[in-house]
């Protein structure tokens, strides 16, 4: 069970009921619990869909798009059943805010993918859980057991005429399972390969049918719209980006912890004082501010607001809301090196730039960071990388790529000074092989 | 090849919630796995007749995903994270010192079939680094002196 922590700037909306024993329905329920959905079956389809639209939400997994306008992209007619896909699959690395929600507030997802299902006219919700992540799974599949013995699951719910039912489905270790083609994939009981677009799932998603799929904090923050309104949601972000967000900090900062701050929350204030600042003397070096796959921003260029648009101005991405931040101790290289062993590791294989990109990338790290490097491998990876971008089925290859065209560009100094066989500035005394070999 | 009750239950719950059979097949193997200790060719012939597939295609299967394995491993599995939030708190540092205390090295089991060790990506417990798991337990927040009383728990553990 993590740890909770907490700071008087954070907006409490999906982190409201946590520590508050809200995975017991009856405490759910005197928590507000089931109210949203209750007002959501009152309400015509199209009036949840624009709630959603009007609230400025969007997507907390890391595409950020409008998840309103996202549910609206799904036929209204449809000869195959459609579905509402949760994406629980979190593992960005960077990223573990999900795994608080299933956790603390897993009712909260239910009545997501309940109003999802009532704003596309869908009839049945997966809800998709990491296969790490055994202990949440086991209070998904109580929470939906208790929701079913409530009779607010199945057959007639709330006495609408409307049946609804929800399965929990697990998953056994793959990232790439978090993109939304290679998710149905899985779903489907295959290799998570991702699939072509279009059609995109809104049209062709789960078994053919048209399938919503959003990630599990965009879903929990679904009911807290229907009550509160879209309007009070939108206001909390600045425009465009509505509502808060929650923010995973890592990395070296005296605080590290999951903070739900309002969108568009300063990234200087969020590391040196929700964070508490750099610990043990150090300075700051640099962040990634989205989970890995974001282009890393240095220290100079914290002074940013924390919403999709801004942090993309910074030329970066807000993400999945993963925020790593890297003191002076740390080697860039090595840094970028973990980075990429990662994509290697969790590339498909289906699309060639990709599966021998991240390979060679990798290669060329390991063999740069050990002290093998030549001057030309430094352009030589910028170039890899840039020709990486844009060319795959789905995007692992993009965010293999663009952290490392950030890393040379902005770290360039620090890949030169591991040329000419010089050993590593930074190694740690007492570490004496690299460990990824 | 017989499974627990439990594992049957759940098995003749889980098949009814899709269109089609196979699609239960994931989180089947994992369950499968986490009761025999690894996939073996008879769990694979088994669960590949259940579900209407090839052998062949279960293996294809089986072959994508990280925590699935063909192989038996030690009835404690130490997965230590090193990926980038893990990497900037040591997490390199907690892998190297359960390599000497155990003796193996990535993928390796300890001789008394008790241990095995592993480097693993990211399992989410970020804001909790640097983080390990063994079997499905979350151990956070590490220190040397952590994981070691960690590991002498799970030396006089019984059961799995």
């Amino acid at each position: 069970m993590a740890d909770l922590v907490s700071h008087p700037d954070e907006v409490k909306v999906v982190t409201r009921r946590f520590g508050q024993g809200a995975t017991d329905i009856d405490r759910y329920l005197e928590l507000d619990g089931y109210k949203a959905v209750r007002k959501a079956i009152g309400m015509d389809a199209d009036a949840i869909i624009n709630e959603v639209k009007n609230s400025g939400l969007r997507g907390r997994g890391g595409a950020g798009f409008s998840t309103g306008m996202k549910w609206s992209f799904v036929p209204k007619q449809s000869a195959k059943p459609k579905y509402v896909l949760c994406n629980g699959d979190e593992s960005e690395p960077g990223t573990c805010k999900d795994r608080l929600i299933f956790e603390h507030d897993p009712h909260a997802v239910i009545e997501g993918v309940m109003i999802g299902g009532l704003a596309v006219g869908a009839r049945s919700g997966y809800i998709y859980i990491r296969g790490e992540y055994r202990y949440l799974s086991v209070i998904m599949q109580k929470a939906i057991r208790d929701a079913y013995a409530k009779g607010f699951l199945g057959k007639n719910i709330f006495g609408s005429g409307k049946d609804f039912d929800i399965f929990w489905h697990g998953g056994a270790g793959a990232y790439e399972v978090g993109e939304e083609s290679a998710l149905m994939e899985s779903l489907e009981g295959k290799r998570g390969i991702p699939r072509i677009r279009p059609p995109f799932p809104a049209v062709v998603g789960l078994w053919g049918g048209p399938t919503v799929i959003n990630n599990a904090e965009t879903l929990a923050s679904v009911p807290h719209i229907m009550l509160g309104g879209a309007e009070w949601y939108a206001k909390l972000g600045p425009p465009k980006n509505g509502g808060t967000r929650l923010f995973c900090l890592s990395g070296n900062v005296a605080k590290p912890g999951v903070y739900e701050l309002p969108m568009g929350y300063s990234l200087k204030k969020m590391i040196y004082e929700v964070g508490g600042g750099i610990p043990n003397g150090r300075k700051l070096k640099a962040v990634v501010p989205g989970g890995s796959s974001t282009p890393c921003l240095t220290a100079d260029e914290i002074d940013i607001n924390m919403d999709f648009d801004s942090v993309a101005k910074a030329g970066s991405m807000l993400g999945s809301g993963g925020v790593v931040v890297i003191d002076d101790a740390q080697c860039m290289v090595k840094f970028a090196l973990r980075t990429m062993k990662f994509y290697q590791h969790e590339s498909c294989g289906w699309c060639i730039p990709c599966r021998e990109g991240t390979d060679w990338l990798k290669k060329t790290l390991v063999r740069f960071h050990s002290g093998g490097g030549v001057k030309k491998d430094i352009d030589n990876m910028q170039y890899l990388s840039e020709n990486m971008l844009g060319r795959t089925f789905c995007p692992l290859g993009d965010a293999a790529a663009m952290p490392t065209i950030a890393f040379v560009k902005k770290f360039r100094k620090e890949f030169e000074d591991h040329l000419e066989g010089r050993p590593c500035p930074f190694e740690k005394a007492g570490v004496a092989e690299p460990v990824m070999a | 090849m017989r499974f627990s009750e439990e594992f049957e239950a759940r098995f003749a719950e889980m098949v009814p919630h899709y269109p089609t059979k196979r699609s239960a097949l994931v989180p089947t193997l994992l369950y499968a796995q986490d009761e025999i200790g690894f996939l073996s060719d008879e769990v694979i012939a088994e669960l590949a007749g259940r579900l209407d597939l090839t052998e062949l295609e279960v293996r294809n299967v089986i072959s994508y995903y990280s925590m699935l394995t063909t192989k038996p491993r030690g009835k404690f599995n130490v997965q230590v994270c090193t990926n980038i939030s893990c990497l900037v708190r040591g997490g390199e540092e907690i892998l190297q010192h359960c390599e000497k205390k155990l003796g193996v090295r990535h993928k390796g089991t300890t001789a008394d079939g008790l241990f095995s060790l592993e480097e693993v990506e990211c399992i989410g417990a970020c804001s909790w680094a640097p983080a390990a798991q063994v079997n499905y337990d979350f151990h956070e927040n590490l220190t040397v002196e952590k994981i070691d009383k960690v590991l002498e728990e799970y030396k006089h553990e019984p059961t799995r």
